[in-house]
């Protein structure tokens, strides 16, 4: 990432948190459904970040549960992409960005002065709204992780951990007799689903994607729903999502941001029936604002 | 809450369907009294007008079908306009059920106004008709209100018209006993009472549909069913001593 770049997406993010113009007094102090899960993989607790002296999310407690697809809701500059980016520190890119409360993964506190980000952002995978392959051939880009956090012993074991990535990830039938093209060459739901074998090559405990179709057509959409529905089976995947529907169709629990705070959470079909917040129904009925 | 939609053609579409469903409710409450009366007063015409009324309601329901197909299928509706939508589907049919049910009372009051009266019993009937219609009133209003407490107190209340018919049912029996000749008139009017004893369910079915689209849950608890003649054996024994008696 340059320089400039890195500025550019702090500069955003001050001026969303000016734009939202939070007034936490209007709002509701408690989540409205259950925050917590039965074997929670990651716990969130009262979680605030600050951009500069704007808060943009403020006591959000949250539960990652093991195995689940969880999805974040909210109209724009809820703090829902803020919040996720939190769960693998990839808001310390942020030079204004101060982040306090509680974030554990397995236990572990994700914050604590020791914790190397390098291999916790390998525990935590993330997937982005724009398809970003490195520029590299479709196989380095699945090996990277792998090589730098030295998971492979040998090369036959490398090409074997790249093949599975992206058996898995489903691009394997479409890409494998040509491993050595640019990944910049796939179609745009290919590159996200090369993003998708980067993301699980190193084995993460958790993915996080930031509206991964949202640049993609329906078909890409649709495969890397079905992709998401695979891969739940073995991680857990948290999704922020700008499509109600996909929120609905993906996810088996829906956690709705406000404002900066985490108005209401709760099983998917229970919350796209009958919302329990009046906040959650006007957002999700088209009524809000 | 703010109720209106951002997008005002989907708020429309949803007023639309609103509005239909109340109109398609007030003809069936207008079916279930003109059919009741027809028979009371011995008005063949209104008979009539209530037979023709039955395709205004049918259609009505096919409208109110589609549009919310339609409005399911273009918009992906959540919540509360989901759950209208599901509800309307469920309702439409209920009433369409009920205005058919006024559709054979009228029918059959043509043929007995042929026939020699029963004592008493184009009366009750009309009570009953009458409780029936004042229930759908209830239940229409709780739907449009979103009201839980009255959807509740609708249900509750289909036990009186169970018992009414229990009555009429016991009543048409003494009848056909008596006299014979009673016996294809009294056929026709227990039709008459089983129908509308029929509409009373069809109410509660709606009653239930509000208590859904209100609270998001179906309600669960079995309700009363008061209506025993199709289980209790003392009445079906009334049958052989029709014919010993008369043996």
């Amino acid at each position: 990432m340059t320089m400039e770049h890195r500025k550019m997406i702090d500069d955003r993010k001050i001026k969303t948190a000016e734009m939202a113009n939070i007034d936490l007094t209007e709002l509701p102090n408690v989540t409205v459904g259950d925050i917590s899960v039965e074997n929670p993989r990651m716990t969130a607790r009262q979680v605030q970040v600050n951009y500069g002296d704007k808060v943009a999310i403020q006591d959000v407690s949250l539960d990652i549960g093991s195995c689940e697809v969880i999805s974040f809701i909210g109209p724009s500059g809820c703090g829902k992409s803020t919040f996720l980016r939190c769960l693998n520190r990839m808001n310390d890119t942020i030079k204004s960005c101060r982040v306090s409360g509680d974030i554990r993964l397995n236990g572990d506190d994700i914050y604590a002065p020791d914790v190397d980000v390098v291999p916790l952002r390998a525990r935590v995978g993330m997937v982005f709204q724009k398809p970003n392959p490195f520029p590299k051939s479709i196989f380095d880009n699945v090996a990277y992780g792998p090589k730098i956090h030295g998971l492979a012993d040998n090369t036959g074991h490398l090409k074997q951990i790249v093949q599975e990535a992206l058996e898995r990830a489903g691009l394997w039938s479409e890409v494998h007799n040509r491993l050595d093209d640019p990944g910049t060459g796939l179609s745009g739901g290919q590159q996200q689903r090369l993003c998708i074998a980067r993301a699980i090559a190193v084995s993460p405990e958790i993915i996080l994607m930031d509206e991964p179709c949202s640049a993609l057509d329906p078909i890409a959409t649709a495969r890397i729903e079905q992709l998401i529905h695979e891969l739940s089976s073995e991680y857990s995947i948290v999704i922020v999502t700008h499509s109600l529907q996909q929120a609905a169709r993906v996810s088996k629990r829906t956690a709705y941001f406000h404002l900066g705070r985490l108005i209401e959470v709760g099983l998917t079909d229970k919350l796209f029936i009958k919302p329990q917040h009046e906040m959650t129904n006007n957002y999700i009925t088209g009524r809000f604002g | 809450m703010s109720d209106r939609h951002i997008v005002s053609v989907f708020q429309q579409e949803l007023d639309t369907i609103k509005t239909k469903i109340i109109k398609m409710g007030g003809l069936v409450e207008e079916a279930i009294v003109s059919s009741s009366t027809s028979l009371y007063d011995r008005d063949a015409e209104l008979a009539e007008q209530v037979y023709a009324a039955d395709a205004v309601i049918d259609k009505l329901e096919q409208e109110i079908n589609d549009e919310a197909a339609r409005v399911i299928a273009l918009r992906s509706p959540n919540a509360d306009d989901l759950r209208l939508l599901l509800t309307v589907i469920k309702v439409s049919g209920n009433l369409e059920r009920i205005g058919d049910y006024s559709k054979n009372i009228a029918k059959r009051t043509r043929v007995l106004l042929e026939m020699r009266t029963i004592e008493g019993s184009p009366k009750a009937l009309r009570r009953m008709a009458r409780e029936v219609e004042i229930m759908l009133g209830d239940a229409l209003n709780a739907y449009i209100r979103q009201d839980e407490e009255l959807a509740r107190a609708v249900i509750a209340r289909d036990e009186d018209v169970d018992q009414l018919y229990n009555a009429l049912f016991r009543e048409f029996l003494t009848f056909m006993m008596e006299d014979p000749r009673n016996i294809t008139a009294c056929m026709h009017l227990h039709f008459m009472a089983k129908n509308i004893e029929r509409m009373g369910d069809h109410v509660t079915s709606i009653a239930e549909q509000v208590v859904f689209y209100t609270t998001g849950i179906k309600p669960e608890e079995e309700r009363n069913k008061a209506d025993i003649t199709s289980s209790d054996t003392t009445l079906s024994n009334l049958g052989p001593m029709v014919i010993k008696g008369k043996g």
